[in-house]
């Protein structure tokens, strides 16, 4: 595991190379200011997306707060129609699972579709280090893949590459002319992954969504990638969290079109697949096993916090990335999360440690734009407070003490706070002599900023001294 | 102790303190979170966007969704039309060879027809499938609030033939035109009752991705093309 002060240094070092990457932010912004006006689109042609978004946050309540009872239905109901189910306490166990599973099928080629907790669990390192071929079918996957990174966005994972850059490891990777063309890239994919549907011998992929009463999963794209990947091979594999749960397959009624709004601004996302076992009795095709992991790895730490328990709400919609002001600027790689955005900063600190993911709760102004745009209601802004409190609770930092003691100090006494506000005024003729030098006390402000200047007279003095200010003009009977 | 128990127990010991409902802050609650708790069957028909009762404005709006999402959607007056659409669907775009399952609808949309068929009843090669220019099917709803085409392994042809061929040629009968998913959901159980098909998927437009650049492009891996006929 990274010590912590590697992971928190390492998103400074990115952060302060990437918010300073003008072409990087022209990419960015001009993708989700597109996303921006399609999703407004669509929420407005919602009758109450307020009640909408109330409707979700209390299904998954009832879900996460009475998983246990969900999860055991939905397991028995996939059993009894001749699916598998694994659970999977940690991550380790789900890439051994897959390894057996493959090596007992004797398998070479596996292809995947997206899933994010394959990416949590390093499932594909693991599968390629064994000797099998595993190749992702999700042309964002694919291409970020081929390029040897992690995915910059949970719902776009190359969202960040230009069609020149895919046209250039195109060129290099696969062979191909270059072209500046998206369509004439994406026919490239598609006529390389088809052959892999076609002959592949096991297909991964991740859940949306489970539901209880039916032993489904729903698996939402907009490529039919995960389709040809539940379709075609002998073995599918689904990996999904615990959390994933919804009572009622009508649930779905308003989850999928939610998750579609606010994750990309559909209506509707392109294909949303109810997966009930593998191939039934007068079935023409379909896998002959199904088998579903269900992966804790963590999930159960978080469901214990009452107060962010609401996290597991999340549908990974990305909707808080998209509007996130610091994921624009910083970007999907500096986080170092396989979650990234508000919900990774909230919940990394659970899944993969506080103290050394803390970092990631203070990397935001606290604006709340989260919190709007999340369609199930999750917290989220306050959620980076609670890891801010909790951290601090836990491994509280000397410094930061003695500075809230004195800061509390001087608020509770008027007299020592005006007399910061006079000494602040004359000492600030000073700063220009150290400014944004080592010796500057506001150096981690002043370096890109301007310092705010303060006034000679305070408000409450000008208040006390103009008596008509302000008071609202007499009525006139 | 096996992994499930294990995981079940940690959840039973997590739930253990009750965490505060949506909406509900420090104990006071918002209006609004008490009304969507006092229903006790939430009705979502009522916060999703707004469709039509009768067929006319139903099909009104699916055409226009269908059209957004660059699907191709035709009303026919007469279903004798059909077998006709469809050879000019095949002369005009040179079909070779044409996928799909024996029913009534893709059997009467067939009439007449001089193509060779493979049908997926009996079982089908993969490969002979991917080779196919179109893949004909039915389906089990049409949803006029999203546009999409609801289908399952039982009623069109299995899993595999509405996404590998290139074109997706769907015939509905205008009485499958239902307003929103969740009457998809109700009309699914009535028929099912506990036996569902294994695979289920509301199809909306052609096969797309933005991935580069948020770009759309259609035929990312499934269909390029997706062609509904709606009969009386």
């Amino acid at each position: 595991m990274t010590p912590p002060v590697i992971a928190s240094k390492d998103f400074a070092v990115r952060s302060r190379r990437v918010s300073a990457d003008l072409t990087h932010r022209q990419v960015i912004n001009r993708a989700l200011g597109a996303y921006e006006l399609k999703r407004d689109e669509k929420i407005a042609n919602f009758q109450d997306w307020g009640a909408a978004r109330q409707a979700a946050a209390e299904v998954k309540w009832e879900a996460v707060n009475h998983l246990d009872r969900y999860l055991e239905e939905f397991a028995s109901k996939l059993e009894a129609r001749g699916g598998k189910v694994f659970w999977a306490s940690h991550g380790g166990q789900v890439c051994d699972y897959v390894a057996d599973l493959a090596k007992q099928k004797g398998a070479k080629r596996i292809v995947k579709s997206k899933a994010m907790t394959s990416e949590e669990v390093h499932l594909n390192v693991a599968l390629r280090k064994e000797g099998y071929e595993v190749v992702e079918s999700d042309l964002g996957e694919y291409i970020v893949e081929l390029a040897g990174g992690g995915p910059y966005h949970f719902v776009f994972p190359a969202m960040h590459l230009t069609r020149g850059e895919i046209s250039v490891l195109f060129e290099k990777e696969l062979g191909t002319a270059p072209t500046n063309d998206p369509e004439e890239l994406t026919m490239i994919a598609r006529r390389v992954l088809r052959q892999v549907y076609c002959t592949a011998d096991i297909g991964i992929s991740g859940a949306n969504f489970a539901i209880a009463e039916t032993g489904m999963i729903s698996i939402t794209e907009n490529e039919g990638n995960a389709r040809l990947t539940t379709a075609l091979p002998k073995v599918h594999i689904a990996i999904m969290g615990i959390e994933k749960v919804l009572p009622k397959l009508s649930d779905l009624a308003i989850f999928l079109p939610m998750l579609a709004t606010a994750g990309a601004g559909q209506a509707l996302t392109g294909y949303n697949s109810m997966i009930g076992g593998p191939r039934q009795p007068g079935e023409v095709d379909g896998p002959e096993e199904f088998h579903v992991i269900l992966l804790d790895n963590h999930r159960t730490q978080l469901l214990a916090d009452p107060e962010q328990r609401d996290a597991l709400h999340c549908i990974r919609c990305g909707a808080c990335l998209n509007v996130c002001p610091v994921y624009r600027s910083v970007g999907g790689h500096s986080y170092g999360t396989t979650y990234q955005g508000p919900i990774g900063s909230v919940i990394t600190a659970h899944l993969r440690g506080l103290q050394e993911w803390k970092h990631l709760s203070n990397a935001s102004s606290l604006c709340g734009a989260c919190t709007s745009a999340c369609p199930v209601k999750i917290d989220l802004h306050h959620h980076l407070l609670h890891n801010r409190r909790n951290a601090a609770k836990a491994q509280p930092v000397w410094w930061e003490k003695i500075a809230y003691d004195v800061f509390a100090f001087v608020m509770d006494h008027p007299a020592l706070y005006r007399l910061g506000g006079k000494l602040g005024y004359w000492a600030q003729k000073l700063h220009p002599l150290v400014l944004r030098t080592p010796l500057d006390p506001a150096r981690s402000w002043t370096a890109t900023r301007d310092a705010p200047a303060i006034a000679r007279e305070s408000f409450k003095d000008f208040w006390q001294a103009h008596p008509e200010a302000g008071r609202p003009a007499p009525r006139v009977s | 102790m096996s992994d499930r128990e294990k995981i079940l127990g940690r959840i039973r010991d997590a739930l253990r303190v009750p965490a505060p409902r949506p909406g509900v802050h420090g104990g006071a609650s918002l209006d609004q979170a008490e009304d969507a708790s006092r229903r006790a069957v939430p009705d979502y028909s009522d916060w999703l966007p707004i469709v039509g009762k009768t067929f006319a404005e139903r099909s009104a709006l699916f055409a226009r969704n269908a059209a957004e999402l660059k699907a191709e959607f035709f009303v026919l007056a007469d279903e004798r039309e059909l077998p006709g659409r469809l050879a000019q669907l095949a002369a005009g775009n040179g079909w070779k060879r044409i996928a799909t399952h024996r029913g009534s609808l893709t059997g009467l949309a067939l009439q007449g027809s001089t193509l060779p068929v493979g049908y997926t009843d009996e079982g089908y090669q993969v490969a002979d499938m991917e080779a196919s220019d179109a893949g004909l099917t039915e389906c089990e709803a049409l949803v006029a609030q999203t546009g999409s085409v609801l289908v399952s392994s039982l009623s069109s042809g299995g899993r595999a033939l509405s996404v590998l061929p290139p074109h997706h040629v769907v015939v509905a009968r205008a009485s499958q035109m239902l307003a929103d998913l969740s009457e998809a959901f109700a009309l699914l159980k009535v028929k099912y009752g506990e036996n569902y098909p294994s695979f289920l998927s509301f199809i909306s437009g052609p096969s797309r991705t933005g991935d580069i650049e948020r770009i759309l492009v259609l035929g990312a891996h499934g269909p390029k093309r997706l062609t509904i006929f709606c009969l009386p």
